[in-house]
């Protein structure tokens, strides 16, 4: 059992360091392709060569972030055969089928567009050129799509019905995959964080611009088209984590318990603004969950269900079986320990259905799979030992939320500062203070969009498909030690893929400072 | 002059806008460097499809996964 979860944990972590790394360049490809394309609307619109060289400046950092981090996410797709070949086969096609489009989208359309956007300046007409320009930012964006549609439903597995004689979960509405809120609501918040990153990108690079006092007129034109974007996301990011919260009160609540570090829930619940938390709490003891908290009143009540007096489950209620309906009013469903024997009565007739199936007796097999289909639905408890195992890392899901929120919030402020300075104040933005948050915020964009990530699933384990299978069940039979071995590969191919973007796009930003556009024109 | 066909004229595109590339080289050659050690020497090396590696058909495959779950067990 401890060599099983050696190779869990390594599995885990191998697949968060690949995840991880693969989302340093996602949401720059998705948010400045959008910058790229105004600013190109902008060029098309005036024909004024200063809006062709600050299109080309950053259509030229794209593309280096786009060659580097292209193919980054096929490793993961690689990991789901080797390391979570159980859980590769049981999702079947409705894991397979949105990476499928997803492929064909980003190769035909990215490629395409992307050729025409580089190559094809005096090729094509202006207006061809704009519009490929506009395709690769709506391609990168549907890529993404399919990708949060597969992952939304791993949080949130709906639309299909499960097949005992394939062993796979077999889709039997497409559009409740492709449609559910989950999906749309994470879609939402991962194109638009990427907006933000983008706005804070270009924002943090025209102050280096502003910095060392070259290209001033080029760094404020790109600060007001990166500030608008990176604001516009920044807001539309918060509306629609707002939706992702009322979805995750209602199929994740374990996951929201372990965000806010709540164990005993009650009604018009606070939220914590900020907070350590009391390393010596668990849900099997009755100490305080924090050594120090700032708390809003009521806040967690409005954030899960939009009202301010309602009940908000903490881990512990949920252990009893105390849960939200999609109205905000509470209900009491199966305790965990109810789960657990309703799980295992699946697996019992699962077993039944395969010794059946072995001897050739169909009608107990039909038999077994009723009785698996009565109890599917909590199958993933029945791998479970005890209901404290379907409690998450509580502080890394605590923090990592936090941390998203707070640099959330200091990023808008940011945003909306360099607006206001940009078209109000120019000459503030020559202030070294104003220069240096500007630069430093480049990386706090990176480690906030992590967090969102950090939380969204790190809080939703032991699952790796909510309520149906956990990690543990996912697994390979493979070494703990290949794991360790391609993790730290991974770990050192990476790093030097990485250190090469940023080593190509330090110098290209060096080389726009040196001569106004002129060396951007080649 | 005749126009030459279209996918002559998309070829030419290619081709032209690979000659004219500068920057564009060293991110070509990150990216087909990156392809290979990916593709032929991790995936190849590394990381196998399993079930397809071991078994035949998908009744032996479903069988297995089968077997795995019911045991509690990591597939054998």
């Amino acid at each position: 059992m401890n060599d099983l979860m050696s190779v869990v944990d390594w599995s885990r972590a191998q697949f968060a360091l690949t995840a991880m790394y693969h989302w340093l360049f996602v949401p720059l490809t998705l948010g400045i392709s959008v910058i790229v394309a105004i600013m190109e609307t902008m060029y098309y619109r005036t024909r004024s060569e200063r809006w062709l060289a600050v299109t080309k400046f950053w259509m030229l950092l794209f593309g280096i972030n786009f060659a580097v981090g292209v193919a980054t996410g096929i490793i993961l797709e690689f990991e789901f055969g080797a390391n979570w070949s159980n859980y590769s086969w049981f999702v079947g096609d409705i894991f397979g089928a949105p990476l499928a489009i997803e492929g064909l989208l980003a190769f035909f359309m990215e490629s395409t567009f992307i050729a025409v956007m580089f190559f094809g300046w005096k090729k094509v007409s202006p207006r061809f050129h704009l519009a490929a320009t506009w395709l690769t930012a709506i391609g990168a964006s549907l890529s993404a799509l399919w990708i949060l549609i597969a992952n939304a439903w791993m949080q949130y597995p709906v639309g299909m019905e499960f097949d005992p004689a394939q062993m796979r979960n077999v889709m039997d509405n497409f559009w409740a995959v492709a449609f559910s809120p989950v999906a749309m609501h994470k879609f939402c918040h991962a194109v638009f964080s990427g907006w933000a990153l983008a706005g804070i990108f270009v924002i943090g690079v025209s102050c280096w611009f502003l910095f060392k006092k070259r290209n001033e007129a080029f760094a404020i034109r790109s600060i007001k088209v990166g500030g608008w974007v990176g604001l516009a996301g920044m807001l539309l990011t918060m509306w629609s984590g707002d939706g992702s919260a009322l979805d995750v009160a209602r199929v994740q609540p374990m996951k929201l318990a372990a965000m806010e570090g709540l164990y005993n829930g009650k009604c018009g619940q606070e939220i914590v603004a900020f907070g350590i938390l009391n390393p010596e709490k668990t849900a099997e003891n009755d100490a305080y969950p924090y050594l120090f908290d700032i708390s809003i009143p009521k806040g967690l009540s409005f954030l899960a269900t939009h009202k301010f007096d309602s009940f908000v489950p903490g881990i512990n209620d949920l252990i009893d079986g105390i849960e939200l309906t999609p109205e905000g009013d509470t209900i009491r469903t199966e305790s965990y320990a109810d789960r657990i024997a309703i799980g295992k009565k699946a697996h019992e007739a699962l077993r039944a259905f395969d010794a059946a199936s072995v001897a050739g007796d169909s009608t107990a097999m039909a038999t077994a799979a009723a009785d698996l289909k009565a109890n599917y639905r909590y199958f993933g408890y029945g791998y479970l030992q005890s209901p404290y195992d379907a409690v998450p890392p509580v502080a890394l899901t605590f923090y990592s939320f936090h941390i998203m929120v707070t640099l959330g919030g200091a990023l808008l402020l940011v945003l909306i500062l360099a607006l206001w300075f940009a078209y109000r104040k120019p000459g503030t933005l020559r202030n070294r203070l104003v220069q240096w948050i500007g630069m430093a915020s480049i990386p706090l964009v990176w480690v906030c969009s992590q967090a969102g990530w950090v939380t969204a699933e790190v809080g939703r384990q032991p699952w790796i498909i909510q309520d149906i299978m956990p990690c543990s069940a996912a697994i390979s039979d493979i070494s703990v030690s290949t794991v360790q071995i391609t993790f730290w590969m991974f770990a050192a191919v990476f790093t030097a893929f990485l250190a090469a973007e940023i080593g190509i796009m330090l110098r290209q930003i060096s080389k726009g400072s040196k001569s106004d556009y002129d060396s951007l024109k080649s | 002059m005749k126009r030459p066909a279209l996918p002559v004229r998309i070829i030419r595109f290619y081709v032209d806008g690979f000659r004219q590339m500068t920057v564009g080289r060293s991110l070509w050659a990150l990216i087909i460097i990156k392809v290979i050690v990916l593709m032929f020497v991790f995936k190849l090396i590394f990381f196998p499809d399993l079930l397809k590696s071991r078994y035949d058909n998908d009744v032996d495959r479903a069988r297995a996964v089968r077997h795995s779950l019911v045991e509690g067990e990591p597939l054998k």
